[in-house]
């Protein structure tokens, strides 16, 4: 099958579906590609490169959508500026469409695609699980977006980043906060605390907290308890008592804090406004904020979508295509999930799809399968995040309670007082000489106790084979019988004999052997 | 030999003995602990011998010469993957000998105690014989099972526990009927059924116990036979016996400790027998594996940077261990860090992949054990699970109601990828599904464990 990749068409929209390295291995899969001239040039790639790998470039977007089966985009179809139509127009009816397609956004796109009889697999609707994380595109752009958020913040502070003594005094490094901690919250932590800030952070959602202080930022606790964690690994809304207690903390960390990165998205719903206007006016004067959800409406109330602003002495970046501002990268990355997808469409290698929809990937990604909708899929079987486990702690409960009957203290002490008890009971009936044989023998345990505590436990079983030839040394007991009078006590003995002394020439036989092997 | 200068020999002897044993505290001394557990033996049989007790030279030396001969051969021609064996056979040497001399000791009719010290004697008899028979018959059925003579499966008798108790309180009677007819002279025959008695005790306790419960029953056998040679040292008023029995049985009793806690069972439900046949339901194990050929694996494990093996005791029965150190040699070459990971029941005695690794040359300072490296999984790219199942058992951690729950396990599959070398879709000695096998970054290496090593040996040489 044809696979067609058109240059993007949105404003400013710098990626390309495919890179020459990705698409190599596209063709391995079989498949042919096609390249819509130029495509790739914002994204610093030449056509020739394409060329090299063996993609046809086809030189205008018409030709590229009526002879490719399959479309490969980034951004959902949109109308065309230079063309004066729709890029849905363009798709061949029953054709392929992979790209990112936002539907519950998009109602309207969606019915048109469905009246194309088309077949769409939207990047946005990968499910979340650890098999489809290869293919996870919002997950990749995420990442380069946190990334990005803090190089725009860096362009506008007026500050470094990193603490330093110098000859010309004294620079406190710069304090970030980040709120929201999902791919695009990680990645900026991780990049500001490699810039040298001290970076906080915050997420509804508890079991994030492990995430973010392995990346050494501090995790600003809430007190109060409310699980935030919705379907799929995704954040949901949250009460309006959590709500409070959340813009509190956040009002006096706004005063507190340089530059604010926010990430915070339910989705399928407008982001929810964290940072209201008397948070900015309570800001140092330069601070920054930059508002990762601009696109949904933004996390901060007076972000305005693709600009940025100075409101209140206060710089709020609000660029909605962060990803697009590292065009060569974030292609890269986004090419990669489409081959990846493509491998998981293309089981047999053979350049045709197959979508599956027994596959639990596959099917959360298709949006429309040969003109029927398909979205929203039945919810995930797996969550990324491990189910809550309720079971368990019940049944350690169970325990404890059964525990209790005896308190442990108590318990400690039995076996101590049994024993005890049981050296009065032979104390008071032993004769002398047996309690110097006994004390003997008490040491001799204790003295074992202590020696094989120290063995190490990767020669547990040459010692099993030396205890085995030092017992052979009950022939000594046999020896001082052989020559009692009677000829059945002397075969008894004799018998004895040979038996222990196959024990200790085989034992120490054989743990010679083996320690022989122990070598560095 | 005066009695002084024997007696001075023993306090020797006892001493090298725990030399003997305290040099196995590392590898560097363990060698010469060996040899200071020859001399003690030396000494101590030396000195017995001279010591004027012992007039039959011939029968002696020529006892001594067929043992010795025996032995050295056993331990000269027997292979790795059979070691627990040997020393279950051995175990039950042990117990025999105890046995012999118990019963040797009761006919010697030159003692001249009496009173509360024949008692005393009669008693120390008795449970000498005793011990000895159950060590004996137990490490008999433990030899046939490791060696797969018997079937591994435990043999559950109805009522096993009551019919152990009934066995003890007949041996209990027993010895009292025993005392009583001493003081006339007699007490063979209660001696003889409690003989009886003790080796069908034996059988049965062994019999009831699965095969993954191995190493506690060995090394708890081990133990026993020091009780027995303490015992025979009670009996006979012989220090040096008492000492090293002790020594052996509180050994033994510390590597059952040992074992029983690294598969987190109790000591007392590991010998009453019966593994996995209380608690709840087990969650089933459902899912697809995913399977890898050997080349594909050779891919990966060229890709990977850190690489840990984890054997278990389908490697020593596919005798895999030569070609895994191939293998490891093979990367080590080209800069990978590879090491293995050691759970402590691996295998089917304490310690039993050591020696099997140590045989085939792999050196031991990249053997890890399990609490050395358990926590180190997130910066593992590849681990090969050879022939292991139970102590890498995702479910012994978050299913509380699988049999294995509560064991601590290596988490392999906290690592990047986890490829499991297995036989076929069987569940474990345990008997238990592993969840492991159906992770997203798990892949399944089916067939034997050389062949496929050797397949992959050859795909990363090629």
């Amino acid at each position: 099958m044809k696979i067609g990749i058109p240059k993007e068409i949105h404003p400013g929209e710098k990626r390309v579906a495919t890179t020459p390295e990705a698409a190599e291995q596209i063709i391995k899969l079989g498949f042919s590609v096609l390249l819509e001239s130029g495509a790739g040039l914002a994204a610093n790639i030449s056509d020739e490169a394409y060329k090299e790998v063996g993609v046809e470039i086809v030189n205008n977007a018409k030709n590229l959508w009526k002879k490719a089966d399959i479309v490969m985009k980034v951004r959902a179809p949109e109308r065309h500026p230079e063309l004066a139509l729709d890029e849905i127009d363009l798709l061949s009816k029953g054709g392929s469409l992979i790209s990112f397609i936002w539907p519950a956004q998009n109602e309207e796109l969606m019915q048109k695609l469905a009246a194309k009889d088309a077949t769409v697999l939207a990047m946005d609707s990968v499910p979340r699980m650890s098999r489809a994380q290869k293919l996870d595109a919002l997950s990749s752009m995420a990442n380069i977006a946190g990334y990005r958020a803090v190089i725009e913040a860096a362009q506008h502070f007026g500050r470094f980043f990193t603490g330093q003594i110098t000859a010309a005094g004294k620079i406190p490094p710069a304090k970030v906060l980040v709120i929201g901690a999902g791919v695009a919250g990680l990645a900026a932590i991780g990049t500001a605390k490699s810039m040298g800030a001290i970076v906080r952070a915050f997420d509804t959602r508890p079991e994030v907290k492990e995430q973010i202080e392995s990346m050494d930022a501090e995790f600003l606790l809430l007190d109060f308890k409310e699980e935030g964690a919705g379907a799929g690994g995704y954040a949901k809304t949250m009460s309006k008592e959590f709500i409070e207690a959340e813009m509190a903390l956040f009002a006096r960390q706004a005063m507190e804090v340089d530059i604010i990165i926010t990430t915070a998205l339910i989705p399928g719903k407008p982001a929810p406004k964290l940072i209201t206007e008397g948070m900015v006016k309570s800001m140092k004067p330069g601070s920054i904020i930059v508002d990762l959800a601009a696109e949904q409406g933004g996390n901060c109330a007076l972000t305005e979508k693709d600009q940025v602003v100075v409101k209140h002495d206060v710089t709020i970046i609000g660029y909605s295509n962060l990803p697009s501002r590292l065009a060569n990268q974030s292609s890269q990355l986004y090419a990669t999930n489409l081959r990846h997808l493509l491998t998981e469409l293309c089981p047999e290698k053979n350049g045709e799809i197959n979508v599956n929809m027994e596959d639990e990937v596959i099917r959360g990604t298709t949006v429309i399968k040969e003109g029927k909708i398909t979205w929203p899929p039945p919810p995930p079987k797996l969550s990324a995040a491990p189910a809550p486990q309720t079971e368990a702690p019940a049944y350690a409960a169970a325990q404890e309670a059964k525990k209790s009957v005896i308190p442990d203290s108590v318990k400690q002490f039995i076996p101590l007082i049994i024993g005890g008890l049981a050296l009065f009971g032979i104390g008071s009936v032993a004769p002398a000489s047996f309690m110097a044989h006994f004390t003997v023998f008490v040491l001799a345990c204790f003295i074992g106790y202590q020696v094989i505590w120290n063995v190490s436990a990767s020669l547990h079983t040459p010692l099993m084979s030396v205890t085995n030839a030092i017992s052979g040394i009950i022939v000594i007991g046999a020896l001082v019988q052989i020559s009692a009078p009677g000829f059945t006590i002397s075969v008894l003995a004799g018998l004895a004999i040979l038996i222990a002394s196959i024990n200790i020439a085989g034992g120490f036989l054989v743990t010679r052997r083996m320690l022989e092997m122990f070598r560095k | 030999m005066s009695h002084s200068l024997v007696t001075m020999s023993y306090i020797v002897a006892t001493i090298l003995f725990i030399l003997s044993l305290s040099g196995l505290s590392n590898q560097e001394t363990a060698r010469r602990g060996n040899y200071y557990g020859m001399l003690g033996m030396a000494i101590a049989i030396i000195a017995t011998t001279l010591s004027g007790s012992v007039t039959s030279y011939a029968i002696l030396i020529v006892a001594l010469l067929i043992g010795g001969a025996i032995g050295a051969k056993a331990a000269l021609k027997v292979e790795m993957t059979q070691m627990p064996e040997l020393v279950a056979i051995m175990h039950s040497l042990v117990g025999m000998a105890a046995v012999l001399v118990g019963y040797a000791n009761f006919m010697d009719a030159s003692t001249t105690l009496s009173g509360v010290e024949k008692n005393i004697h009669e008693v120390e008899i008795y449970i000498g014989i005793l011990i000895g028979a159950v060590t004996f018959s137990g490490s008999v059925i433990a030899f046939g099972k490791l060696s797969e003579r018997i079937s591994g499966k435990p043999m559950l008798l109805p009522g096993r526990h009551w019919l152990n108790l009934g066995l003890l309180v007949l041996a209990i009677i027993l010895g009292r009927m025993f005392l009583q007819q001493t003081e006339t002279g007699g007490g063979t025959f209660p001696l003889l059924l409690m003989t009886v008695i003790a080796l069908a005790f034996g059988v049965h306790m062994v019999m009831a116990i699965g095969g993954a419960d191995m190493p506690v029953v060995v090394s708890m056998l081990n133990s026993y036979s020091g009780w027995a040679a303490a015992a025979t040292g009670f009996m006979l008023s012989n220090d040096l016996l008492i000492v090293t029995g002790a020594l052996v049985g509180s050994s033994g009793a510390i590597l059952s400790y040992i074992m029983c806690r690294a598969m987190n069972r109790n000591f007392i439900s590991v010998i009453a027998g019966g593994f996995g046949t209380s608690g709840g339901e087990a969650a089933v194990v459902e899912g697809e594996v995913t399977p890898i050929s050997a080349e594909e694996t050779a891919q990966l494990l060229l890709d990977a940077k850190n690489i840990m093996i984890i054997p278990g005791y389908g490697m020593a029965v596919a005798q895999a261990q030569h070609t895994v150190n191939e293998i490891t040699k093979l990367l080590r070459d080209k800069g990978k860090k590879v090491g293995f990971g050691i759970h402590p029941v691996a295998g089917r005695m304490p310690g039993h992949m050591n020696v099997l690794l140590a045989e085939a040359k792999v050196p031991y300072d990249i053997v890890y054990e399990m609490d050395e490296i358990n926590e180190d999984w997130g910066h593992v790219d590849v681990s090969i699970v050879i022939g292991a199942n139970d102590i890498v058992n995702p479910s012994a951690l978050d299913d509380p109601n699988s049999p294995i729950a509560g064991m601590p396990v290596l988490e392999c599959w906290k690592g990047e990828t986890t490829v499991v070398l297995k036989r076929s879709m069987a569940s474990g000695y345990a008997g238990v599904g592993n969840p492991l096998f159906v992770l997203e970054n798990t892949r399944m290496l089916f067939g034997d464990a050389n062949a496929t090593m050797q397949a992959v040996l050859k795909a990363l040489k090629g």
